[in-house]
């Protein structure tokens, strides 16, 4: 069998081969076009087509006819072209939408789960509570130009007034869609079902394109998102894709429907969790954006930190963390003046790359703060249900907090998963491993991994109509394992003791130490070696088995191997600038992240 | 031979250039086809909505919101002023009667029987589009705007704030060297476009500022000053709408950093004509740079090359400059392509040329790090 994925992104278009080898699913083969959604082609096909061409050309199988397009074979067939076609798509600004709920913490956050979970950009949640008068109100919708609406609120038969509202003020509003003055701006309506007749007559003119879903919050205690998601993705092919260019000929061409990458990827994401029952935290940082997810307990959220990247947003990470954040990372004298230059520098020219090792140092820190930042925006939101009575079920007890309500608790953390340019790109393995453990702090023992080439928004469509393909690909091709981080939860006192480990494993693998408060070890352990390891943490702190007790956890490596992080939660820096720059360095250097110098 | 990553910044001395004209919604197109126009002349004109003041009457009054309908002293489509009673309760035996004032001036747009609101909508908004350069009308989109061309030189910059201003083009020096201070502000410099090579300090923008310059057009801008004219920290490059009553384009980033020697050049050759600027700037899928316009109503049919940035070939002599450190801002030429990608100083795989500098250096940069010098 044969496959081929695309991905549409704003600027690349992304072609994948996946092929049966001896009865089991690989990737084989990767190309990359630019995408032509934009003048002068305003055509997606053409940069599809140029990437399955150079498909073809690396692979030596024929997959695109005379015409441009693809060549499909028949079932059971070993001649030219492919089996099956699929394809995600984040280009144009990917899926852009404004939702509304009564209660801002209640409905209107419900609202804003299910439009991120489907993999959409949220421009602005309004609510009948969200501090701004209706006229505020009513001028900011009036600003946006979204792709499609989600209005929500009131529980089935609870009241209904405050919804209705809502709707009064969004319908005279007549926010312009993005796709000119023709298009009828879809409008999904998922709240009280009460209500559904008097919302069906205010968005009856002919501005609006209405449908009606089950309520996503028929009861306080009760989220059901299942129903507006799939409306939003319907929608989206339905009236967003149909709008953009060339897409009718792209979804005539797949075999299953096309889908926003981000909503892809949280398929794919689910899928692990579930097969492997474990906590999942996946990262994409691009040059815009920075996307998070999670599933805990089964609990699935997203959130997109709009403006936290790495090159068009790199100005904004500085602004918002603030540059003494960002430079509490870098280890060499850097002037500020000079690197507040660069960094708008590398904002108008975001393709950029850094050539020198201080220009990659100081890119590295700034990627710390993004993903810092995207984390606790993404710990902010991933909540348990709010306005629910506290009280407790079964099916409530894996859904614990960290007194802050998030359900994302990095002491249950399994698998931390990183991808996007700066750090798949980095050019160690040892630089995305410590970037992702500075800037994620988990606790306990976390097992982190890569996304080689940025594949699981490939896999998350294939999962719908090739689940056994997509696991294959993802467990042999997608993951790379950088290793394990063992970090206690709790505030270290510099300098005094912290924690002792021990490691002992297969092929003569072993190594044990003590650390002090600040320091960190690391233990090289390949990815065909298993481990069981034992760290006895120092009094006030957790290992995940309570205070002071001591934890086990059998492990496999990985390109790396395993950090041993006696930093402390939240990580401490000493307060002096010269010992701070010192002991970065120091971690840098045991930690291996940089070439010797 | 092999594709540049980023696309040059057009420069061109004689381009035929060619601007849609549009209203953001439908209304009157006020020109034809072949009308000579100016920068300030009307193109199109319409309304926008106005504004929307909702009135919560039913609650005002103290009654159900499915009696407000029956209250209602003014019906939908009636114009009201501030103060003017718009519904009024029936009391008790016609005393105590309760009313509903209107808040804003307007129209009144709808009345809800199910919340109890009123919806008054604000008295529209006039909104014109005008040309914004010198030329000739070619083409009349009915309802929406006209496209106007002309002749012109046609310069990108960088980055830019502020929005569409026209005026004279001034030098602040002939030096090709100097950054621009403000001791080279003048108040005779009141609506021009002023231009210098280095990087327009703090000191000049105020100087403009104070004397009422349209646009300033310089090679750099400090990161600082420029978060001192805007009041706040620029986190993304999506600009254009800024009220600092000035724009201000550099062309080639930030920095102390001189403007390109061509670009100076043909800027001091249009010193006196009519330019003009926008500031705009969206770095983005869809990117938009600032522009600056120098119609040329003398030299029809001298088009040299059309508008807009193009994705151009990296061969061996292609001028090209660097874009980022160690070497950010210098010129040279293509003087090697080796197929191969080469380790960088930052331990990075990646596709590299060799550019012999002007000034005699040979330096080898990541294709990435380089843009063409076109035009």
């Amino acid at each position: 069998m044969r496959i081929v994925a695309t991905d549409c992104g704003s600027t690349t278009t992304k072609a994948i081969l996946i092929e049966e080898i001896d009865g089991a699913f690989r990737q084989t083969f990767r190309a990359e076009a630019p995408t032509t959604v934009e003048e002068p082609l305003a055509d997606v096909t053409i940069g599809v087509t140029n990437a399955i061409t150079e498909l073809q050309e690396l692979s030596g199988y024929r997959l695109v006819a005379e015409g441009g397009t693809i060549i499909r074979r028949p079932s059971g067939s070993m001649g030219d072209g492919c089996d099956l076609y699929i394809s995600t798509s984040s280009a144009g600004g990917g899926l852009q939408m404004m939702v509304a709920g009564v209660v801002r913490e209640m409905t209107a956050e419900s609202a804003k789960r299910a439009a991120l979970g489907a993999g959409a950009i949220v421009m602005d949640t309004i609510a009948s509570n969200d501090r701004r008068r209706p006229h505020e109100q009513i001028q900011r919708i009036r600003e946006l130009r979204p792709d499609m609406v989600l209005l929500s609120g009131g529980t089935d038969g609870g009241d209904g007034k405050k919804v209705v509202e809502l709707a009064e003020l969004i319908a005279p509003a007549r926010p312009r869609p993005r796709f000119g003055g023709e298009y009828r701006l879809p409008l999904i309506f998922a709240g009280n079902r009460a209500v559904r007749s008097e919302v069906e007559r205010i968005f009856a003119g002919d501005g609006f394109a209405l449908s009606v879903v089950d309520n996503l919050r028929p009861t306080l205690e009760q989220e059901n998102l299942g129903p507006a998601r799939e409306r939003i993705h319907d929608v989206f092919l339905e009236h967003v894709m149909a709008h953009a260019p060339g897409y009718d000929r792209l979804m005539a061409w797949t075999n299953a429907p096309i889908m926003p990458t981000p909503g892809a990827v949280g398929d794919i994401l689910q899928t692990i969790a579930r097969e492997r029952n474990i906590n999942v935290v996946g990262v994409d940082i691009g040059g815009a954006t920075t996307d998070l997810f999670s599933v805990f307990g089964g609990v699935f959220n997203r959130t997109v930190s709009a403006n936290l990247g790495m090159s068009y947003s790199i100005s904004n990470v500085c602004a918002e963390a603030g540059m003494e954040q960002v430079l509490r990372w870098v280890h060499l004298d850097m002037d500020e003046r000079e690197l507040r230059n660069r960094v708008k520098n590398k904002m108008i020219r975001p393709t950029t790359i850094p050539q020198t090792h201080e220009a990659l140092v100081f890119e590295q820190a700034v990627a710390r703060e993004a993903l810092r930042l995207a984390f606790a925006q993404h710990r902010a939101f991933a909540t348990k249900l709010k306005g629910v009575q506290q009280q407790r079920t079964v099916g409530d007890t894996f859904r614990q907090d960290d007194g802050e309500g998030s359900i994302v608790d990095p002491m249950l953390l399994d698998l931390l998963v990183a991808s996007g340019g700066v750090l798949s790109h980095a050019p160690r393995f040892e630089q995305t491993f410590l970037m992702m453990i500075d800037s994620f702090e988990p606790t306990g023992f976390t097992a982190i991994a890569k996304d080689s080439i940025f594949m699981m928004p490939h896999l998350g469509v294939l999962a719908s109509v090739h689940p056994r393909a997509a696991m294959e690909v993802f467990e042999r091709d997608c993951l790379i394992p950088l290793g394990w981080c063992a970090a206690p939860k709790g505030e270290v006192r510099l300098g005094k003791p912290a924690l002792s480990f021990e490691i002992r494993g297969d092929q003569g693998v072993a190594a044990q130490g003590t650390l002090v408060g600040g320091e960190v070890r690391l233990v090289r352990l390949r990815a065909d070696q298993r481990a069981t390891i034992e760290v006895r943490p120092d009094r006030g702190l957790d290992m995940g088995a309570g205070a002071g007790k001591a934890a086990r956890r059998d492990i496999t490596g990985g390109e790396v191997g395993v950090l041993i992080d006696a930093r402390g939660r939240s990580l401490q820096f000493p307060s002096a600038a010269a010992d701070r720059r010192a002991a970065v360095s120091s971690w840098l250097k045991v930690a291996e992240v940089h070439e010797a110098q | 031979m092999t594709k540049a990553y980023t696309p040059g910044l057009k420069v061109a001395a004689a381009t035929n250039y060619r601007v849609r004209r549009l209203l953001p919604v439908p209304g009157d197109v006020r020109v034809e086809i072949g009308a000579r126009v100016n920068a300030d002349s009307v193109i199109a004109e319409t309304f926008l909505d106005g504004d929307v003041f909702p009135l919560k009457a039913a609650s005002v009054m103290g009654v159900q919101p499915a009696e407000l309908p029956a209250l209602m002293v003014k019906q939908i489509g009636d114009a009201v002023n501030v103060g003017d009673v718009i519904a009024q309760s029936k009391g008790i035996f016609g005393m105590m009667r309760t009313q509903a004032k209107a808040t804003a001036a307007g129209v009144i747009e709808n009345i809800s029987g199910s919340t109890g609101m009123v919806l008054l909508r604000g008295p529209k908004t006039p909104i014109q589009v005008r040309a914004f350069v010198d030329g000739i009308v070619t083409e009349v989109l009915p309802r929406e705007g006209a496209v106007v061309e002309t002749p012109a030189a046609f310069i990108q910059g960088i980055f830019g704030v502020g929005g569409e201003r026209w005026g004279p083009l001034v030098a602040a020096s002939s030096d090709p060297a100097s950054d621009l201070s403000a001791k080279q502000i003048t108040a005779a410099q009141k609506g021009a476009v002023l231009f210098a090579s280095g990087r327009m300090t703090a000191e000049a923008i105020a100087a403009a500022r104070a004397n009422e310059v349209a646009a300033l057009v310089c090679g750099g801008i400090d990161d600082a000053d420029l978060r001192n004219v805007l009041g706040h920290d620029l986190g993304v490059a999506v600009t254009g709408n800024e009220q600092i009553g000035i724009t201000l384009i550099v062309t080639e980033g930030f920095g102390s950093i001189r403007m390109a020697r061509k670009t100076f050049d043909l800027l001091a050759s249009l010193v006196g004509r009519q330019a003009s600027v926008n500031g705009a700037t969206q770095i983005r899928a869809g990117v938009i740079r600032p522009e600056i316009t120098v119609p040329l109503a003398d030299a029809a049919g001298q088009s040299t090359a059309s508008r807009g940035a193009t994705t151009g070939l990296l061969q061996l002599g292609t001028p090209v400059r660097v874009i980022r450190d160690p070497y950010f801002g210098l010129v040279g030429t293509v003087s090697r392509l080796p197929d191969k990608p080469a380790t960088l100083a930052s331990g990075s795989l990646a596709r590299v040329l060799e550019v012999q500098l002007e000034h005699g250096a040979c330096v080898t940069v990541p294709r990435a790090n380089v843009e063409l010098i076109e035009g």
